[in-house]
């Protein structure tokens, strides 16, 4: 298991968001989880990386016992992390901020910058543009190209399909398959049924901070059987 | 024309000191958004540095230039350590803490070395325009802040160093996300911010008169060029120098020295009160 989650728990402040999460994710699997607005997906994902403290529980990544570890400490060890609202540097050129994927690294290496755009060739052509001055589906494919220069041994991937046209989300799927069979690890956290039953293995269901079930991709396609698990539909 | 000349290096000589004294304190604004109210005190050290090590027999140039820029530098990894980590975000307490350490510091100087001036001699000699009189210290300064500013270009513009900072000034989370500490980005930008006041010390002690007070004369003119530039550290830090240290010498030489900085602290007041984030919030957004 590459990645072992306890009862944890979290949230802000004194206001409660995760009522004891429990999964796990192996080694080369793509785990989707599921939820509604407001069910604890992103703070699941920032408690994972270490930018929100866990108030219980705990987190195990490669092994290690990483739930008091700060976010840089986390990356360092192989946890990427392509958060909500994509968080690109505005003011740092596209190359720049395909850079910083590597700043934790002791040298740049430049093969990797060109091995990663042979993957993103949208952004080939935008390597001198402002980060900030990006559409919203570039920005995603910068994010998840900035995340993997940092060579993540997992990578959490924060609600990608929001604001994007659909042209980019299927260039995001072919990506990250493409990805799977290098070896990545994925937990995928969306709301999108069509996006996330494409990419995962297996779907868990978040419901108020806490996993509620499991559903495998076939089953997210019958309208029913979401519904019932997730008061979803599939339209 | 000589005077032209003369009033025309006068100019060069206070956007000079003012890119000198503002550059720590704009740095240190820009990167984390904490003002520094103890930044006189650190041009205090700076010069006590210089004036201390050339009355031991080091040379003058490398106390200024090497001395004093290390040992504050030094002092204000000490003091990011001690107090300014818990104070991230925090601007008001920030204020607090750091005009509380300039009085330790003005306190501890006095206790030390007498509330006395000391000082240097200027390291260059003079030179003759027509019938005045004027000191090559002037381009000697100006020359200091150039390369300063150029430094600070090169180094945040084209080194990963750079990179780095820029990246963690606009998003420090983004940045740990990649791997980076954060809190180490602060302490080495809090250190490079005081090691260019210390330098700023340095160079003025030659010219100005060395007391442990003498931070409380540089400190508002710093505050009004950092406030009045804004957040981009170099455009911002350039352009408010520029137009205030103008302001400044032709007033002085239109009136009497004492309108001059009168004149120069009002056009900072309306300067403030049209563009209230600074000169580079409006025209050079984004900008280093």
């Amino acid at each position: 298991m590459i990645l072992e989650v306890d009862a944890l728990r979290s949230g802000y402040g004194r206001i409660p968001i995760l009522a004891g999460v429990t999964l796990s994710v192996a080694e080369g699997e793509f785990l989707g989880v599921l939820g509604h607005n407001g069910m604890g997906k992103t703070t699941l994902m920032n408690t994972l990386m270490g930018h929100l403290p866990a108030t219980g529980g705990t987190v195990r990544f490669k092994g290690q016992d990483v739930t008091q570890q700060p976010a840089h400490t986390r990356a360092l060890a192989g946890l990427g992390l392509v958060p909500q609202g994509r968080q690109i540097f505005p003011d740092l050129t596209v190359q720049e901020n395909l850079r910083m994927g590597m700043a934790g690294s002791k040298t740049e290496d430049l093969e990797l910058l060109d091995d990663i755009l042979g993957l993103f060739p949208r952004l080939q052509r935008l390597l001198d543009r402002r980060g900030g001055a990006l559409s919203g589906g570039e920005q995603q494919l910068l994010a998840l190209a900035r995340c993997l220069c940092a060579q993540p041994k997992l990578m959490l991937l924060d609600e990608p399909t929001e604001g994007i046209q659909p042209s980019i989300l299927e260039e995001i799927v072919d990506t990250l398959k493409a990805l799977r069979e290098r070896g990545l690890s994925l937990v995928l956290v969306e709301q999108n049924l069509e996006f996330i039953a494409a990419l995962s293995g297996r779907v868990l269901i978040i419901q108020k901070g806490m996993i509620t079930g499991e559903l495998s991709p076939q089953e997210l396609k019958n309208p029913e059987t979401v519904a019932e698990f997730v008061g979803m539909t599939t339209a | 024309m000589d005077i032209a000349i003369i009033v025309g290096l006068d100019v060069v000589s206070g956007i000079a000191s003012l890119v000198l004294i503002s550059a720590g304190l704009a740095v240190i604004f820009g990167m984390m958004k904490i003002i520094n109210l103890a930044h006189g005190e650190f041009l205090m050290l700076g010069a006590y540095a210089t004036v201390l090590s050339v009355s031991a027999g080091v040379n003058i140039w490398i106390a200024m230039l090497v001395i004093a820029p290390v040992f504050v530098g030094l002092v204000g990894v000490i003091v990011e350590r001690c107090l300014i980590r818990f104070l991230y975000g925090r601007l008001v307490d920030s204020m607090l803490a750091t005009w509380g350490l300039s009085l330790v510091i003005v306190g501890g100087t006095t206790m030390i070395f007498g509330n006395t001036i000391v000082g240097v001699s200027s390291p260059l000699g003079g030179f003759q325009v027509g019938a005045y009189q004027s000191s090559l210290y002037t381009p000697f300064l100006a020359l200091m802040a150039l390369l300063l500013m150029t430094a600070v270009f090169v180094v945040m513009r084209y080194t990963r160093a750079g990179l780095i900072a820029r990246a963690v000034m606009q998003n420090p989370d983004m940045a740990a996300t990649l791997g980076v500490n954060p809190a180490r980005v602060y302490m080495a930008t809090f250190g490079i911010g005081a090691a260019m006041s210390g330098l700023a010390g340095g160079l003025l002690a030659p010219i100005a008169g060395v007391v442990p007070t003498m931070g409380a004369a540089f400190i508002a003119k710093a505050f009004i060029t950092v406030v009045g530039g804004g957040t981009s550290i170099l455009w911002g830090l350039i352009s408010a120098s520029g137009l205030f240290g103008f302001i400044n010498q032709i007033a002085a030489f239109l009136t009497t020295p004492v309108f001059g900085e009168v004149i120069l602290f009002i056009a900072a007041v309306i300067l403030i009160r049209m563009l209230p984030t600074g000169i580079s919030g409006r025209f050079f957004k984004g900008r280093l």
